[in-house]
């Protein structure tokens, strides 16, 4: 009561115009029409400019087709992304490699000429752009999915074995990883559709666990 | 609408309050969170591990004489751990704590990354970066110089080794440049060679068949410290290995002695007699190797020279020795010696040993024969489990060295540390005389350039402080060091070698054993820096040098002329990392002596030679030690650690972490002495003391420790340093600094086992 008195007092005194404009009766309105225009701009904010300001746009350093390597190579997959004799995953092929086959052009597709002048003939490790890079801090056994649970590859990949270019390439600004890692879905709401790669944090592993074994797995097992 | 400040205020805040709001139902913050919490662990300086094929190559260490066979693995093409071969002939596998943290040599922050010219004054620490270029043309410059004013002689090149390519291509290098001051770091290994020499007459590395050996009579060899190849005992000895019977003698609990069957504490300095008196009740209960003396030794028994002179033999000089007088030098007690001496004797392959520690110091002659022919007596030379000589390796002769008038003029010039002089004939090395020549000389310095090689001398040296003064009477300091360590720090020019990672070479035989067996130290990495291979240094000078040095280096570089050394073992060396030859041991009726009496000279007559009066026959005279004992109470001794490394390349910073509490603590060093010394003198475990020597002081912690004799106090070998890096630098003493040299009258090695020494409570 004595409080509301005071503030009017205060107010009368402090700002005797204010009194007669119109403005100042519909403030309510005004006020939740800016919170709403708050509202609204930080949603279309966080679901559409975010997403874009987050991730850069890359292209890998030569158009890969993985298609036509698929098509003439024996052993599918292994063949260039295969088990070292330890047991350990070789990852993405080292130029050696490469060398292997594509010791000169071979066929005059121009991403193949680039491939040999840029990198084969000076001898230069291709800097590959891997969407499924993880942090040092985690031990993925590609032996213990692949060999021991007999998965393929696709399962986690998606159907890049397919395709006849290399995707975009979309880096997150802040932490280096590709935007696999997270998911394309920005809310990590739904599921990948089929042959799209899958996301790979820790409770996208954790959820293909439990559903695959029964229990997410404990800390050290990825975490060593 | 009209907007005063009051509603303008409002409208803020509704904006502000529903972008919260609307915000919350984004993805935004909570991507946001995730990411800043990945981001934080992706720092660039966050160090993460090399991915990549894990690879192994073989190789060996080249970090001590030892000779140890290596496999480095590697991720992706860097080396990430030094492990031992389990298939090299030396270590089967063994590998010391210096040996696994190797890779802290390559990866270092003490690393030389490229030629350096001093810039301030000597030892300040200011350098600049020079190109390989001026660098190799300041030397070679110099070199020119002094040759050109005809005192090619004035120029000395210290080396840590003489043994391998490396050190013989340098020693090539001084023969044509005309000096004959080629000097290198003495260890004990060089009074056992002389011993050998003097008794059998032949030049070659000492074989101690420890392999073969069941009873091992050790005065104070370091068995478990580094002595004769660490990987080599480690296998041997180590832990749940052989059950081979040790007898430590030596003043204190090491870890050698702590494994050994029995430890006998002895007076320091008195191993000599001890030796002789166990020999005196070898010979008087007639536990000699009969066969062996009567067909092969000279000078057992008394003998008449060509002039009818009568001599001594050594059967009858060791009556001196009777056990109640050893008993009373060396404070063992008198029961104890023909116990000791009937257990050697009858054993099936026994073998005494000499050489403290890790061997650092040459010792004395004396000490070393008297350790000798204890195996003589047993008859155990040039037998399997005894001791033998090993020629050195058979690597093929390069061209003849052709040499200038200069070069030829400066050869004939005495050495400046008087090795192999009338006084020293049977030394080859005397490094320990150079300070005090150095300082005595007057006018110009006998040495005008100093190189400086696989060598630490300023830390290494007895009395350091000592050494930097004379070396500052030097006026030109060149080293090849890939490690800023004291003398690097201390030289006007630094043309950084490779480390051994990165560095070709053949790495001869390890100390002591059996057989010939030639390792290849490949490069197990492109080097990290702007380093060149000391080889290819000394090839390039040789090369500017011009004329007759030039010619005698006709190799294109290092490798090329190792491939020429190795020849046919090139091959193999390449392909399988080593060459083993055996040591094949005569028939025991062939023994072939190069004496003088074509026998096993017990009475080794060349040590009777030019003006000198030393005895021939070993005899027990205490070996001296510096200091007024009315002034100084103590005696301070250094001792060695697997733990430490005290030779011409400092510790790995990880050894360092290994050490614990009672060696170092903080960056004081911890000194052991006996609690019944301290109680004496008034001080507890614990206290922090100043310890005087003649030669210097420093200040210390005491530890309390049963396993000394009283009246000594200890501390290791391998802290102190002043240079190299943080993680090394000013932590502890450097014990060399506390103590000087004194050289044996025989040989002119030092022998300096300890120095008189008091400590004081602060």
């Amino acid at each position: 009561m004595s409080s509301t008195d005071k503030n009017q007092t205060v107010s009368s005194e402090a700002a005797p115009e204010a009194k007669d404009s119109p403005a100042s009766k519909s403030s309510g309105w005004a006020v939740f029409m800016f919170f709403m225009i708050g509202f609204v701009g930080s949603l279309l904010a966080g679901w559409i400019l975010f997403p874009d300001l987050l991730y850069s746009k890359k292209e890998q350093p030569i158009d890969f087709n993985h298609a036509v390597h698929l098509s003439v190579v024996y052993d599918g997959c292994n063949s260039c992304h295969y088990f070292r004799e330890d047991g350990t995953f070789a990852g993405m092929p080292d130029l050696n490699s490469c060398v292997d086959c594509h010791m000169d052009v071979m066929t005059g597709d121009p991403e193949e000429v680039k491939f040999v002048e840029e990198y084969v003939q000076p001898g230069i490790e291709v800097p590959w752009l891997n969407h499924s890079k993880q942090p040092d801090c985690v031990f993925f056994s590609h032996a213990a999915h692949v060999i021991g649970a007999d998965m393929s590859c696709e399962s986690c990949h998606g159907n890049i074995g397919t395709s006849e270019h290399t995707r975009t390439y979309e880096e997150n600004r802040l932490t280096g990883y590709s935007r696999d890692i997270w998911g394309h879905s920005i809310s990590r709401l739904g599921s990948p559709e089929p042959g799209e790669p899958r996301p790979m944090k820790m409770n996208d592993c954790a959820k293909c666990h439990l559903e695959e074994t029964g229990h997410k797995g404990a800390c050290f097992q990825c975490h060593k | 609408m009209k907007i005063d400040r009051r509603s303008f205020l409002s409208y803020t805040t509704a904006v502000v309050l529903g972008g919260a709001a609307g915000s919350m139902l984004t993805p935004a913050p909570w991507k946001l969170m995730d990411d800043i919490s990945i981001w934080t662990q992706n720092w660039p300086w966050t160090p993460v591990p090399q991915d990549g094929a894990i690879t192994y190559k073989h190789s060996v260490c080249t970090l001590c004489p030892g000779g140890c066979g290596i496999d480095v693995r590697l991720a992706g093409g860097r080396p990430i751990k030094i492990e031992g071969d389990k298939d090299h002939p030396v270590n089967k596998g063994s590998l010391c704590p210096r040996g696994f943290s190797a890779l802290q040599y390559l990866y270092g922050p003490a690393r030389v990354t490229t030629p350096l010219k001093r810039e301030g004054k000597r030892g300040e620490g200011k350098w600049q970066k020079i190109t390989w270029d001026e660098a190799l043309t300041a030397v070679s410059g110099k070199l020119a110089e002094l040759r050109s004013n005809g005192r090619p002689d004035t120029v000395a090149c210290i080396s840590g080794s003489d043994q391998g390519t490396i050190p013989n291509l340098i020693g090539r290098f001084m023969t044509a440049y005309g000096s004959p001051n080629f000097l290198c770091t003495a260890t004990a290994k060089d009074a056992m060679e002389q011993a050998i020499y003097l008794t059998q007459g032949r030049q070659g590395s000492p074989v101690f068949d420890i392999e073969n050996a069941d009873f091992i009579l050790s005065f104070g060899a370091g068995i478990l410290e580094g002595w004769g190849g660490t990987g080599r005992m480690l296998n041997l000895y180590g832990a749940g290995k052989s059950a081979k019977t040790l007898v430590q003698i030596e003043p204190r609990l090491s870890d050698t002695a702590a494994r050994a069957n029995q430890w006998i504490s002895i007076t320091p300095g008195t191993e000599t007699a001890l030796a002789l008196g166990l020999a005196h009740v070898m010979v008087k209960e007639s536990l000699y190797d009969r066969q062996f003396i009567e067909n092969f030794a000279f000078g057992f028994n008394d003998w008449t020279d060509d002039n009818g002179t009568a001599h001594k033999g050594f059967a009858t000089a060791i009556n001196d020795y009777p056990p109640a007088k050893v008993a009373r030098i060396t404070g063992i007690k008198e029961a104890e010696i023909p116990k000791l001496a009937r257990k050697f004797a009858k054993a099936a392959a026994p073998i005494a040993v000499s050489g403290r520690g890790q061997g650092l110091l040459p010792g004395s002659i004396d000490e070393s024969l008297a350790v000798l022919l204890l195996n003589a007596i047993a008859g155990n030379i040039n037998k399997k489990g005894g001791v033998s000589v090993l020629s050195d390796f058979d690597y093929a002769k390069w061209p003849e060295i052709k040499i200038d008038e200069t070069a030829s003029k400066g050869m004939q010039q005495p050495r400046i540390d008087g090795a192999g002089s009338d006084d020293f004939p049977n030394t080859r090395y005397l490094l320990n005389r150079l300070p005090e020549t150095l300082v005595a000389a007057s006018g110009d310095a006998p040495i005008q350039a100093l190189l400086v090689t696989g060598a630490n001398p300023l830390y290494t040296m007895p009395d350091t402080a000592a050494a930097k003064k004379a070396f500052d009477r030097i006026p030109f300091i060149a080293s090849f060091s890939p490690f800023m360590d004291e003398t690097a720090s201390y030289a006007d020019y630094i043309l950084p070698d490779h480390t051994p990672l990165e560095r070709l070479q053949e790495v001869p035989a390890a100390v002591g054993i059996s057989r010939q067996v030639i390792s290849l130290a490949k490069p197990v990495v492109k080097p990290v820096y702007e380093t060149h291979h000391v080889g290819d240094t000394f090839i390039q000078i040789a090369r500017n040098l011009g004329g007759f040095v030039k010619s005698a280096f006709p190799w294109k570089d290092y490798e090329t002329f190792l491939k020429a050394t190795l020849k046919d073992h090139w091959r193999t060396l390449n392909k399988k990392g080593w060459v083993e030859i055996s040591h094949d041991l005569p028939e025991p009726l062939n023994y072939v002596f190069n004496t003088a009496s074509g026998k096993f000279e017990f009475y080794p007559t060349a040590r009777v030679s030019g003006q000198k009066t030393i005895p021939p026959l070993p005899a027990f005279t205490p070996v001296p030690i510096e200091g007024d004992p009315q002034r100084f109470d103590l005696v301070l001794m250094p001792f060695d650690s697997i733990r430490l490394a005290g030779g011409d390349v400092a510790n790995a910073p990880f050894m360092t972490k290994t050490v614990d509490a009672n060696v170092l603590l903080h960056q004081t060093s911890v000194v052991e002495i006996n609690p019944a010394t301290a109680r004496k003198l008034g001080l507890k475990d614990g206290d922090s003391v100043k310890l005087t020597t003649p030669r210097g002081e420093a200040t210390v912690q005491l530890y309390f420790y049963d396993g000394i004799m009283p009246g000594l106090i200890a501390m290791p070998r391998g802290l102190g340093h002043t240079a190299y890096s943080d993680y090394l630098a000013n932590k502890g003493t450097n014990v060399n600094q506390l103590i000087g040299a004194i050289a044996d009258p025989d040989s002119g090695l030092n022998t300096a086992w300890g120095i008189r020494a008091t400590i004081t409570r602060i």
